[in-house]
């Protein structure tokens, strides 16, 4: 196993420009995520590849401001030429950026061959930095010696923070309602260009120092991992930007360390930032509280054990009404119920537990505060029944399903409202007597 | 960089006689030699599947899925690289690597469908989050070769931008293979893809999964990536997948036919691309293939008869005029209308109107009027002498029946969908030209009934209605 040396000096600086490239990534982003335009920053890593080789064609020079300049043309072209093919030809968005760019590459290729003729030349290295490489080129700026990148990066995300926050209540509008925006004397398509210009233009800048995979993994997964957390725009905007730095943070880690485990050296950072953003994004699915997949899942199974609870005081309930005072054996619930008899027992125990069932294996009853329960669910099922014949006109065959799925989350404002909107009949469609409201409030309004 | 097309014809190093030329031109077009034969036809195939399957991506608005799988090849890649290393294995043996890049871009579509699925990520940004985290992890992977002390990724790079040069018949016999099964399953499964592209819910009415559709629809996209990164390479595959569907869709809006043009645009582009590069040296092919593509692309965007810009220009002018002149046959009428009442129809120096009459009418310019005169005159709608404008007979009974269902719209509005009635002309403008008999008919029918009297200008008497 290979030893890792730590130099924070070097290493420090890596992950200072990571965060600098995530932070203005994902704040740009954020709007790009929002508004279906997640690929844009793949698009211009690609397409800006003619600007480079033209512009290594006047100059020479594989790096200098030429080369930036050049770059940057080519991506607020590529900018410009989506949205006017776009409203020239009302294409799908992806497609007409799939078009721009391919082709853009493909020219870009032939350009390069034919400019660069036996220079060895590689697309991929005319202005893709790397950010191995950013702490090495300094600028010495009043005696401190300031990586370059530090400083382009710097100057990025000042720039795209000015503009968000400048820009927040423009952006935020256009984004969600742009015909609203349009109609109060925002110009929503201004607002657009100028936010594809910003993004062309980080993309540029970043693409120079630390390369196009970190670029194009922090436009988007951030933003997308930070929407599974919440939901308002603000909050998004902080996730997302704390997610980018956390990812910058563990990649860099990540790309030293966990090569190692398999005895290989340590391997490009940018590229583990990007996975570490990935894995991210992963966790956020799964543990978020909007969206997770765990929180999901642990929800429904706290409903699905709440339904059992409610069928089985329902049951004894109904049984009630016809033969009092008798109580039921499990086996005799199990069989009216379409329950699982592990969820039945769990259902039983925990209504004993809360002291709504009364009795022991040989059979249940309702305990009082069972029995009002109850009632108000027998109610709700009956009032809907109700409700669905008399206003929505369905047949009385087919409205049991839809009252046995509603009365779970009907509560007594609901139950009110039904009975307001009902007739004044006691009896539901199917012939049984709707019983009063249980659970009763000073408030509730007389029949 | 060897992106040049060591295929070239053999004397054709250089650009020789026009004769030499077209010699080697026959010779392409007629596929004689075998090495062309391998590369024009392996490639032809590619388009003509990429066309197909590209057009139900296309439709179901997921044009850039194909760049989200062919960038979630490259960790298959370098994994299959560094797993064949590790156990001896002859590590370019290009099979193992695709054997890899089929697997890891399998996976980044089930990531795909899954986000969506489970997570409601939209679209785009899975196709993002997908790009973007299996591109790090391939970036990282081929770090991790590149340090090796025994290998180094340059074959790995080559794929970037395709190899067709090297095709050989094996090659060739992959890419006609998964090109072939591309389209019998399209083919086979047409009906249910074209649901998935319009009517999802319908499909799942019926009982179809729509997820397990997506992901053959997916793996569709997948052959097609894989086969074609060897021909044009990994970033210029997805033209294949987007450009010739996009293109056909300016030609159609009938999904058979979008299909059938696709292919064939497809075909062409792939033909023609394959052409050019074997006769110009130092032409990479992938990329003239897709530049042909593009140019394929751009020719239907411009005349293509369906959505085509220039067709759409032609038809909005051509509203845009009959717009104009029954604004002026109106114009017309109602001016006459108004200095002999109920003697319209009496035709002599009275029944004409001067054009300075007319351009007080609405708001246009003296030059827009007096186009719409003479465009009106070309039509025999109206006769223009001296300044003044006459009806002809067609033109008075256009202008008749335009009038009657102006008002038939402007009683339609107040009576029966509470319009302020400043707002009724400008509304009954717009909505008069698109009337159909059958509309007419109805509302003539509704206001008979109510008693609304129908030669009456509501502006002048409100109390009438």
């Amino acid at each position: 196993m290979a030893t890792i040396v730590w130099n924070w000096s070097f290493d420090g600086w890596m992950i200072v420009h990571a965060i600098l490239c995530a932070l203005s990534c994902s704040l740009v982003g954020n709007f790009l995520v929002l508004r279906g335009t997640s690929l844009l920053g793949d698009a211009i890593s690609h397409s800006i590849l003619p600007g480079l080789a033209l512009a290594f064609w006047f100059t020479g020079s594989r790096s200098g401001p030429e080369m930036f300049l050049a770059a940057l043309a080519a991506a607020v072209v590529t900018v410009f030429l989506i949205e006017g093919l776009r409203n020239a030809t009302r294409m799908d968005q992806g497609a007409a950026m799939g078009v721009v760019f391919t082709a853009l590459f493909a020219l870009g290729i032939v350009l390069i061959v034919q400019v660069a003729d036996h220079v060895d030349l590689d697309p991929n290295c005319v202005l893709y930095g790397s950010l191995e490489l950013t702490p090495l080129d300094r600028w010495d700026i009043g005696g401190w010696l300031i990586p370059k990148a530090a400083v382009t990066l710097g100057v990025t995300l000042l720039l795209n923070g000015l503009f968000v926050g400048l820009f927040y209540k423009e952006l935020l509008l256009t984004t969600f309602d742009s015909a609203f925006a349009d109609s109060v004397g925002f110009s929503s398509r201004l607002v657009h260009y100028l936010l594809m210009i910003l993004v062309a233009f980080t993309a540029v800048a970043s693409f120079e120092s630390v390369g196009s995979v970190l670029v194009i993994a922090m436009l988007v997964v951030p933003t997308s991992a930070a929407l599974l957390i919440t939901d308002r725009l603000g909050a998004v905007i902080g996730w997302s930007a704390g997610l980018a730095a956390l990812a910058a943070g563990l990649g860099h880690v990540s790309a030293v360390v966990v090569p190692t485990w398999w005895g290989y050296g340590s391997t490009l950072t940018s590229g583990m930032m990007a996975v570490a953003a990935g894995g991210l994004l992963l966790l956020c699915g799964l543990f978020g509280p909007r969206r997770g997949l765990l929180v999901r899942w642990w929800q429904q199974r706290l409903f699905a054990a709440q339904v059992a609870a409610d069928d089985v005081l329902a049951y004894l309930f109904r049984l009630g009404e016809q033969s009092p005072r008798d109580p039921a054996t499990l086996a005799q619930i199990g069989h009216a119920l379409p329950l699982s008899s592990r969820s039945l027992h769990r259902a039983v125990k925990r209504l004993c537990r809360t002291g709504e069932l009364d009795g022991d294996e040989s059979g249940y009853r309702l305990s009082a505060a069972g029995r009002r329960r109850a009632q108000d669910l027998v109610r709700s099922h009956r009032l809907w029944e109700l409700y669905l014949v008399e206003q929505a006109q369905i047949a009385p065959s087919r409205i049991h399903d839809k009252a046995e799925a509603w009365e779970h989350v009907t509560d007594q404002t609901l139950r009110a409202r039904l009975d307001q909107a009902t007739s004044d009949s006691k009896l539901d469609p199917h012939g049984s007597a709707i019983p009063p409201e249980a659970s009763e409030r000073e408030t509730d309004p007389p029949r | 960089m060897s992106l040049d097309c060591g295929w070239a014809i053999q004397g054709l190093a250089e650009l020789g006689p026009v004769a030499e030329i077209s010699g080697a031109l026959w010779r392409l077009l007629t596929l004689a030699d075998y090495n062309t034969r391998v590369v024009i036809l392996g490639t032809a195939l590619l388009g003509c599947a990429a066309g197909v399957v590209g057009s139900f991506t296309l439709l179901r608005k997921r044009a850039l899925v194909g760049d989200a799988i062919s960038h979630a090849m490259l960790p298959g890649l370098g994994l299959a690289y560094l797993l064949a290393l590790a156990m001896g294995i002859e590590e370019r043996s290009w099979s193992w690597l695709l054997l890899g890049a089929t697997a890891s871009s399998l996976v980044g579509t089930a990531a795909i469908l899954g986000m969506r699925r489970w997570l409601r990520i939209s679209e785009d940004a899975a196709f993002g989050i997908v790009l973007s985290t299996f591109f790090g992890a391939g970036v990282a992977l081929l770090g991790v070769i590149q340090s090796l002390p025994s290998g180094h990724a340059a074959g790995l790079e080559g794929l970037l931008y395709g190899q067709a040069a090297s095709l050989t018949w094996s090659d060739m016999g992959l890419i006609a293979g998964a090109a072939a099964a591309a389209l019998v399953v399209s083919l086979l499964l047409f009906k249910e893809l074209t649901l998935l592209c319009f009517d999802q819910q319908y499909l799942s009415t019926q009982g179809y999964s729509l997820s397990g559709l997506d992901g053959i629809l997916m793996a569709l996209v997948v052959m097609i990536a894989i086969t074609g990164m060897q021909a044009v390479g990994l970033i210029l595959v997805i033209a294949l997948l987007i450009v010739p569907a996009a293109a056909a869709r300016f030609w159609t809006q009938q999904i058979q036919r979008q299909v059938i043009i696709a292919a064939g645009l497809g075909a062409a582009g792939c033909f023609g691309g394959s052409v050019i590069s074997a006769l110009v040296p130092d032409l990479p092919a992938g990329a003239v293939i897709i530049l042909v593509c593009t140019g394929l692309f751009l020719l239907s965007a411009t005349f293509g008869y369906r959505q085509g810009v220039l067709w759409r220009l032609w038809r909005r002018q051509d509203w845009q005029q009959a717009l104009a002149r029954q604004h002026l046959l109106r114009g017309i009428y109602e001016r006459l209308e108004v200095r002999t009442p109920g003697e319209i129809a009496r035709a002599g120096a009275e029944a004409s109107v001067t054009v300075e009459e007319l351009l007080s009418l609405r708001s246009w310019n003296r030059r827009t009027v007096e186009r719409v005169i003479e465009r009106s005159q070309r039509a025999g709608l109206v006769t223009r002498i001296d300044g003044r404008v006459w009806l002809s007979k067609t033109g008075w009974l256009a202008a008749r029946r335009l009038v009657h269902q102006h008002r038939l719209w402007e009683l339609y509005l107040i009576t029966h969908a509470d319009v302020a009635l400043q707002q009724v002309d400008r509304l009954a403008d717009d909505i008069e030209h698109v009337l159909e008999p059958a509309v007419i008919e109805e509302l003539e029918e509704i206001l008979q009934q109510r008693g609304a009297l129908i030669a009456e200008c509501p502006h002048r008497s409100p109390e009438s209605v």
